[in-house]
């Protein structure tokens, strides 16, 4: 009927398909001004003054702002994973005295009319004296701009006994690897909607997404204002990824605009500006090297990396190195381990997290540090791999570090066994040996495969509020978002099965932080454990008062009745039914409240860790040293599929993504700091001409511990390791003679390792 | 100046300034929000709308060269009650969209192809459809949705 486990179609689809979303850009209010935002053309400079008389003096043009305008309101804080030393990072909404990336917005424009609001920012005079630039994490630490350092901030994970683990070695492998500058880049850029709503006085701002609750209390903090005076509303939203719904200048600006002149102030971003101002992702290097036995058994892992940071640290503080640093190890036992991670600064757009945030690049490198392992012992790369995998009598596995603040404990896994199943269902061998013949008649062509654990679920807390109505529809009420990943239906779908109802008469109601007191939001793959438990939860509640009045009016025990295809009746199928509307009636006699509402909250310390393996099979063309991928193939433990068809989506569109991470995507910069990618022509996302079909092996062999459901997360898996698995496969397809150390492999790279590796005389 | 043109069959006048984009005439004057800016500068086709019968990118494009046209949006895709029709109704059991921003942009292009004299195969499909950029679903659920709505149109040559 569409409960857990139903391939069911999405409740969200219609509108979206009709043309009748409601996103950012397609609201509109009377009255409205439109926002321009000033950016700096110069990666690093004293700004010696802003000239807005011009702007100013333009027909339609209301007011403009430098930070002189802004005295007194702080720079964005930290949402999460703040760490000592860091407040002096900070960005603020509009810079003052110093620039530090190009993008970085220096004043803002408000005009009656978009295209005017741009106009005037052409008349804007930016006066700054150009400084040297930084465009190297791995640079030794120096002094950034006068005022503080390069280093923001140091995270080491580390357990056992690495000096031990690299004495007892009978072979040291060492890598020097990088993963390039690339991000989440929505279809829709980001955008917003400010409005003091007439006789309430409260300030709304729609086109919010993400974390609505948290960014309504930052922005009240560095306003001055009552929390309960400002609301955040989620429409649709084009995309997250990550990137979007962190707080930026821009929200700032918007709330100030409306607050200040009066009127609602919208803001729409260019893709230009997305591609310089939104928050970057990934540009690590890291240096690894690993302690092996005879037999390839991994004694210990040490590893010590530089996170590009760009010019600030933004809402995330020191979420992207933890990650990296904890989840480096993966799905393998690695008796010692250190990571030490390095925040550095750039002028460089700042960067955030991107699905999958740490972990693309730090299975990047665990994964080719595993294939040279198995290089260099001559063992075959699923051997290694099985040699140093977590058993799953081990599990739930202790790490003994913490992960995003909580205790890196793995709940459950049957590591192994997921590998079996894999090989077989692509046919492994046959496979291989197909590939090998091929490459034996001169094609280079070749099998990558790359182990990954996730992370999904991250607590505290999540609360749900349950309405069912006497016509025998539920609202769901909770504080999570949705950024297009199915989060309606998904939800619908758990309660349906708790209470027997149609998912199309249940309404799932997010990121509105006036219908709910708190919420969490939607990141880290949270949504569907931590809401989706507090569901059931609340959901279990109502079936026992439901089924208790059942059962006095049908005479029946309760335990003989059932909740099904919206009404109550016997287990056996005999006698009357009650349709959920009437008994929701029944249960409401004499009240004169409108529904019967039930409270649920979800709370949890610790994450679930769903686990998977990519493959991929590429090809490299010869003349030009293009890569051309002929399959992907992704298995993919989730403990347990609330809609398999809504999880297959998120791998192949996960995927899609890492591909982009491995041959095309990249932020690049010209010596003085200029960015290079600035235009999607430029900024290069696959098409359906690069992506092959994904296949997509779903596993429940291992429910999560956590929750009441045994679910565990699907929104970053299809990307974790995509990287590492086509490195590897262009790595076997040039016959291991050809280092694959650096994401991307774009042509030009790969023909100059190529070029290096085989001199032609 | 002032442009005529038809929308959907329904004859629209508007008085546009020569710089306006014809995405921004549609969505502004015409209300019609559902062609979506992705870019704005001709890459990510999440605006394309058929002119004439042919898809073009309503960003690349001034409004007011859209005078004497016929235009058609994802807007008029479906019944005048709403019911979607065989490619809509495809997307939505293939899982052809996810946050659903590019959606109309592919919707246009998949009717162009939808409605050529040749029947629609994999190349073709594959070849046509890397014009667009969805950044959700890996293309695959959209590919799939497409070939079910061609094969349920009669109109696939596999």
């Amino acid at each position: 009927m569409g409960g857990i486990g139903a391939r069911l179609a999405r409740i969200e689809d219609p509108p979206l398909l009709r043309g009748e979303g409601r996103f950012a850009a397609d609201l509109n209010l009377p009255g409205q001004l439109h926002m321009r935002v000033v950016r700096a053309g110069i990666a690093h400079g004293v700004l010696r003054g802003v000239d807005l008389s011009a702007a100013l003096a333009l027909p339609g043009v209301v007011a403009a702002w430098t930070a002189a305008e802004l005295e007194g309101i702080p720079p964005i804080g930290f949402r999460q994973m703040v760490v000592g030393g860091l407040l002096a990072y900070r960005q603020p909404v509009l810079a003052r005295d110093r620039v530090r990336y190009v993008g970085e917005p220096v004043a803002v424009i408000f005009a009656d009319d978009p295209y005017v609001a741009e106009d005037a920012e052409e008349l804007v005079l930016a006066e700054i004296e150009p400084l040297p630039v930084l465009l190297s994490a791995a640079d030794p630490p120096g002094d950034f701009d006068g005022t503080h350092g390069t280093e923001s901030a140091v995270v080491v994970k580390a357990y056992g006994d690495l000096g031990a683990a690299f004495a007892a070695a009978a072979h040291v492998v060492e890598m020097d690897l990088s993963v390039g500058r690339h991000s989440g880049v929505p279809m829709e850029t980001r955008g917003g909607l400010a409005e003091i709503e007439p006789g309430s006085g409260i300030l709304r701002l729609h086109g919010a997404a993400k974390v609505p609750h948290a960014n309504r209390n930052a922005i009240a903090a560095m306003l001055g204002l009552d929390p309960a005076r400002i609301h955040l509303h989620e429409g649709h939203v084009g995309g997250g990824f990550g990137i979007r719904g962190e707080l930026y200048p821009e929200d700032v600006l918007l709330c100030l605009g409306a607050l200040r002149l009066g009127r609602p102030v919208k803001w729409i971003e260019d893709r230009r500006e997305h591609l310089m101002a939104a928050n970057h992702s990934r540009d690590q290097r890291h240096r690894i090297r690993a302690a092996v036995d005879a037999q390839g058994v991994v004694l210990g892992v040490e590893a010590e990396f530089w996170v590009d940071q760009g010019a600030y640290v933004r809402t995330h503080a020191v979420t992207v190195p933890d990650l990296a640093a904890a989840m480096l190890p993966g799905p393998y036992l690695f008796p010692a381990f250190r990571a030490t991670a390095h925040q550095r600064l750039t002028n460089k757009t700042p960067a955030g997290t991107y699905r999958a945030p740490g972990r693309y690049e730090s299975s990047f490198v665990r994964e080719r540090l595993m294939d040279a392992v198995a290089d260099r012992l001559g063992m075959d790369r699923v051997a290694v791999r099985r040699a140093n995998l977590i058993p799953a009598s081990a599990m739930p596995f202790d790490r003994g570090i913490d992960a995003l603040g909580t205790p890196l404990v793995y709940d459950s896994g049957d590591y192994a066994r997921l590998l079996d199943r894999l090989l077989a269902a692509v046919g492994y061998e046959a496979l291989q040996a197909g590939l090998a013949a091929r490459r034996q008649a001169g094609e280079m062509v070749g099998l990558g495969l790359a182990f990954f654990v996730e992370k999904s679920g991250l607590g505290p807390f999540d609360d749900v509020r349950i309405e069912l109505d006497r016509e025998g529809g539920a609202e769901v009420i909770t504080g999570v978002a949705s950024i297009g990943q199915g989060v309606e239906t998904a939800l619908a779908q758990i309660l349906s099965d708790v209470l027997g109802l149609p998912p199309a008469r249940i309404r799932v109601v997010h990121g509105q932080t006036d219908r709910i007191a708190r919420g969490m939001g939607a990141f880290a793959t949270r949504v569907t454990v931590m809401t989706g438990s507090a569901i059931a939860i609340a959901g279990a509640r109502l079936r026992a008062t439901l089924l208790a009045r059942a059962a006095a009016l049908l005479q029946r025990p309760a335990a003989a009745l059932r909740l099904r295809d919206g009404e109550a009746r016997a287990e056996d199928g005999s006698g009357a039914a009650i349709p959920l509307g009437a008994l929701v009636a029944a249960c409401l006699e004499g009240s004169d409240a409108a529904r019967l509402v039930e409270e649920g909250s979800f709370q949890s310390g610790h994450m679930t860790y769903p686990y998977g393996i990519h493959m991929a099979v590429a090809r490299v063309d010869a003349e030009t040293s293009g890569v051309t991928l002929e399959r992907i193939m992704v298995g993919y433990d989730i403990g347990r599929a609330v809609n398999p068809m809504l999880v297959e989506g998120q791998i192949v569109g996960g995927a899609a993504q890492g591909v982009g991470g491995a041959l095309l995507e990249e932020f690049r910069y010209a010596e003085d700091g200029q960015p290079l990618s600035v235009t999607l022509a430029d900024y290069l996302m696959p098409s359906c001409a690069e992506m092959p079909e994904v296949a997509v092996l779903i596993t429940e062999d291992a429910p999560s511990r956590i929750g009441p459901l045994g679910v565990k997360g699907a929104g970053e898996g299809g990307t974790t390791a995509m990287g590492a698995a086509i490195a590897a496969a262009v790595d076997a397809a040039l016959g291991g003679r050809v280092p694959i150390d650096a994401l991307p492999i774009t042509p030009a790279r790969l023909h100059a390792l190529r070029a290096a590796a085989c001199p032609v005389a | 100046m002032k442009v005529a043109f038809t929308v959907n069959g329904a004859p629209r006048e508007a008085e546009v300034e020569p710089r306006r984009t014809l995405a921004d005439m549609l969505r502004e004057e015409c209300g019609l929000t559902g062609t979506h800016l992705g870019c704005e500068h001709g890459v990510c086709g999440a605006c394309t709308v058929l002119l004439d019968g042919a898809p073009v990118r309503a960003c690349l494009m001034f409004g007011v060269q859209a005078e004497g046209a016929a235009i058609r949006t994802v807007e008029g895709l479906a019944a005048p009650d709403g019911t979607l029709n065989a490619l809509q109704r495809a997307f939505q059991a293939h899982h052809g969209l996810q946050c659903g921003f590019c959606t109309p942009g592919f919707l246009m292009l998949a009717t162009w192809l939808l409605e050529r004299p040749d029947k629609l195969d994999e190349d073709t499909m594959r070849h046509v459809l890397s014009s667009n950029i969805c950044r959700c679903t890996g293309y695959q659920g959209i590919l799939a949705s497409v070939r079910a709505a061609a094969q349920e149109l009669g109109r696939w040559a596999g």
